[in-house]
């Protein structure tokens, strides 16, 4: 390696490194704006996580409030937030939400008979696919030693040489 | 075996019947609109506010002051691309009506809704400002414009979300108002 490619593979690698940097610097930044709380405690530090993680972001609805930065999200974040620090259980904020949004704000939704199809259906449908499945696999297994006549039998024997 | 005595037997007609009731289940879920949530307040007392009104901002208004008659909710903001869509509809009706309706100007700063009303005019009897959301949220509110029917009871009857469309206002708002002035 001569001294000139030596000088070009180190600019190189401080240009990375500077972008390297840049991006975790603004990485920092994004994700700080949107959330710098301050929690009394462990537990409501944990209730606020699970909150905004298990609740949906109604404006764009495939994201929870975590992940959304939408205005109506980060409203609901501060909402969250300020109930817990007055004291509210994680049940408190639940209902709260559900009273103004519907169920539809639970990412988890309740087991109700509304929603018994969803919770239970899967399972159902797999019962039912696994007793077909094995009353067929059963059957073709019993056909599949077949009985020969004593013609047949006398027959193959023949054929075999036997 | 044949295949006529194929199609009696169990195994061949009940997946169809399965996979039948299945499409239909999901056609008429593809014609469903997901963003259209229904709201749980319907049926439900009004959410109840005092808001200062906007231009008068001395003066508050407040949800009690309505009981007895039925009035409209519309929500709007400066900011919301489709209220400009659904303002001509509601200034057509307000010159021909003389239904109370509130205007909930969301999370705007007052001197934008302002200026805004005196640009695209004011169907409204009046607006109150909701400048930090609180009292959209305790309607519900996530997609402006949102407009809300409330019977003189003082009970939500009836929510449309998104902006309001002639044939939403001519088959569904005028004929529910018309039925409720009548209870009263």
């Amino acid at each position: 390696m001569n001294l000139n490619s030596s000088i070009t593979l180190a600019k190189v690698t401080l240009i990375h490194a500077l972008l390297a940097g840049l991006l975790i610097t603004f990485h920092g930044f994004v994700f700080a704006e949107v959330e710098l709380r301050d929690y009394p405690n462990e537990e409501i530090r944990g209730h606020y996580l699970r909150l905004i993680d298990e609740l949906r972001c109604l404006v764009c609805q495939n994201q929870n409030l975590a992940a959304s930065d939408a205005d109506l999200a980060n409203d609901l974040r501060d909402e969250t937030y300020e109930m817990l620090l007055n004291g509210k259980t994680v049940a408190d904020v639940k209902e709260f939400m559900v009273a103004r949004y519907g169920e539809f704000v639970l990412y988890k939704p309740p087991f109700s008979p509304a929603t018994w199809l969803i919770w239970i259906g899967p399972f159902v449908l797999l019962a039912v696919g696994l007793t077909i499945a094995i009353s067929i696999a059963r059957k073709s297994s019993n056909t599949g030693a077949r009985k020969f006549s004593q013609t047949d039998a006398k027959r193959i024997n023949q054929l075999l040489g036997k | 075996m044949t295949q006529a005595s194929n199609l009696r037997k169990p195994i061949f007609w009940i997946p169809l019947t399965f996979f039948i009731g299945l499409c239909v289940l999901l056609a008429v879920g593809l014609t469903l609109n997901p963003t259209e949530l229904p709201s749980p307040l319907i049926g439900k007392p009004a959410p109840v506010f005092a808001l200062p009104i906007l231009g008068n901002s001395e003066q508050i208004f407040s949800t009690t002051d309505n009981l007895g008659k039925p009035w409209v909710l519309n929500v709007w903001a400066s900011w919301c691309v489709a209220c400009r869509h659904e303002h001509p509809i509601l200034n057509e009706y307000a010159r021909n009506n003389k239904t109370f309706v509130v205007g909930l100007n969301y999370k705007d700063p007052p001197a934008n809704g302002q200026a805004w009303l005196e640009q695209f005019g004011d169907p409204y009897t009046l607006s109150v400002i909701d400048f930090d959301g609180r009292v959209g949220i305790d309607w519900g509110v996530y997609g402006v414009p949102e407009t809300f029917v409330v019977d003189g009871n003082g009970i939500v009857r009836y929510k449309h979300i998104g902006p309001i469309t002639v044939s939403s206002l001519q088959n569904e708002i005028v004929p529910l108002l018309h039925e409720l002035s009548l209870e009263m």
